[in-house]
């Protein structure tokens, strides 16, 4: 049985998720849990997130999500959705500044006020449909075009160096990442449980995924 | 190249069942939300509003349960609103799968339920309705009210002002209907629309009085729109969403 563990720390609309693995792998068993030992036994990790970074930090702390990540994003494949892709970095300008997990080195920071393109004034949040541009090729976007859209919505984004981790890029204002990733771990800005066909795509890649770049 | 503006076909429903805007006289059944839901999804709507107009307690028990259905078939965001009043009515939507809520009514009578809405879940849920009617006469400097119960009670309250407050209070998008325009098929009403959303720095939809595709064009070109929302063009037939898409694009606005 592949099981797909999706660690509920309260924050965030984790029914999504669920619902959408389970449309496009009908031999997967996904658990929405806050129980580290289901997490734990668990042969993929979903780390979700919604909110502010600052709440989502909190709770992830006083509930050892940090210690629990730290162990399952070591030996299995694991895979960051939004906020929670944005809590694996150094740190974000959020909230007066946060410390974030660290498991990569990327800056999470604010679009800017005002954030414009060729002097036009952009809306914050980054809200809708934007094109991801592969800047690796990755076992997850298999089967997905270049440059397809996403879905997303933040007003924060990691910026996108070093590159060697960077898989995807998209463009609003300036780069910003829209996916990382590093051996088993990989990260979303969007949704691809909003992103219809190819964020299912994405979401059925990783749940067939060995973990092996 | 870069972010597509937004087509969201908004679904009314009453008792469990899509029906036609309610300014309308003769209130057309127009099908299952769930099955409606996913027709447009398949079309390639790129967000679903699902107003709630039921009126009695009991019924919105039905409601809870459409929206879970519809989050477990349809993967695009879904936006609930019509009687979210309380932090609990919220996190029930959200739980049943809703990516957003609009906080409407509740809102001009308590702004700082946004507030409160906004910390709880995050901006990127919460989405405030405005209904704005234009209250200036014609040479007049333009001015448009808020107004509720369906566009009968006006509330003194200046829409762009009210939008700008809503904004700081956390709002992370504005859902704007000009009830002077709604259900009259003659278009957006532009000025307030512009007005808006050059006053805000937060994304903002268009609705009301969509007849035609050039007036989903205007609402984005004049009316500065992020995104576009229309109900009957495209629940009887008239447009779909592809149609929609291929006429925006061939006027140079950037479509999914």
């Amino acid at each position: 049985m592949n099981t797909v563990a999706v660690i509920d720390y309260g924050m965030g609309n984790l029914h999504s998720v669920s619902k959408a693995i389970e449309h496009v792998a009908e031999n997967a068993r996904v658990i929405v849990t806050s129980d580290p030992e289901l997490v734990r036994q668990a042969d993929r990790v979903i780390l979700p997130g919604v909110g502010a970074i600052r709440d989502c930090m909190a709770e992830i702390r006083k509930q050892g999500v940090d210690k629990l990540v730290a162990e399952v994003s070591t030996d299995r494949p694991f895979l960051g959705i939004c906020v929670g892709m944005q809590a694996l970095m150094q740190n974000s300008e959020e909230n007066g500044g946060v410390d974030c997990l660290g498991l990569f080195s990327e800056k999470v920071r604010f679009f800017g006020d005002p954030l414009l393109e060729n002097g036009i004034k952009l809306k914050v949040p980054h809200m809708g449909w934007n094109q991801v541009k592969h800047e690796k090729s990755h076992p997850l976007w298999a089967g997905i075009e270049d440059e397809s859209r996403f879905y997303f919505v933040h007003s924060f984004y990691v910026e996108p160096k070093p590159a060697a981790e960077i898989m995807g890029t998209a463009l609003y204002g300036k780069r910003i990442a829209a996916a990382v990733g590093r051996d088993n771990i990989f990260a979303v800005q969007f949704h691809p449980e909003k992103s219809q066909h190819v964020g299912l795509q994405l979401l059925k890649n990783f749940v067939s995924w060995n973990g092996r770049v | 190249m870069g972010l597509a503006k937004r087509i969201i076909p908004c679904l009314d429903v009453d008792k469990g069942r899509v029906v036609k805007g309610v300014q309308f006289v003769d209130i057309r059944d127009a099908g299952d939300p769930v099955e409606v839901a996913k027709r447009y999804d398949e079309q390639g709507a790129d967000e679903i509003t699902f107003l709630d107009i039921t009126a009695s307690h009991e019924d919105r028990e039905t409601t809870v349960h459409t929206v879970e259905k519809m989050a477990s078939e349809v993967f695009i965001p879904l936006t609930v609103g019509g009687g979210i009043r309380k932090v609990e009515d919220i996190r029930t939507m959200l739980n049943a799968g809703a990516d957003k809520v609009s906080i409407n009514t509740a809102a001009v009578f308590n702004p700082d339920f946004v507030r409160q809405a906004a910390d709880r879940f995050g901006s990127q849920c919460i989405v405030v309705a405005i209904d704005a009617k234009r209250v200036s006469l014609e040479g007049e400097v333009p001015r448009w009210e808020i107004f509720t119960h369906g566009g009968r009670k006006p509330t003194g309250l200046d829409a762009v002002e009210w939008a700008v407050k809503m904004m700081k209070y956390g709002a992370g998008e504005i859902l704007l209907t000009s009830m002077d325009r709604d259900g009259m098929k003659n278009g957006f009403d532009l000025g307030v629309t512009r007005a808006i959303s050059d006053a805000v720095s937060i994304p903002v939809i268009a609705s009301g009085g969509v007849g035609n595709l050039q007036h989903l064009v205007d609402g984005i070109k004049e009316g500065r729109a992020d995104a576009v929302l229309a109900a009957s063009i495209f629940h009887f037939g008239q447009h779909t969403i592809p149609e929609v898409k291929l006429f925006m694009e061939k006027q140079g606005i950037e479509v999914r």
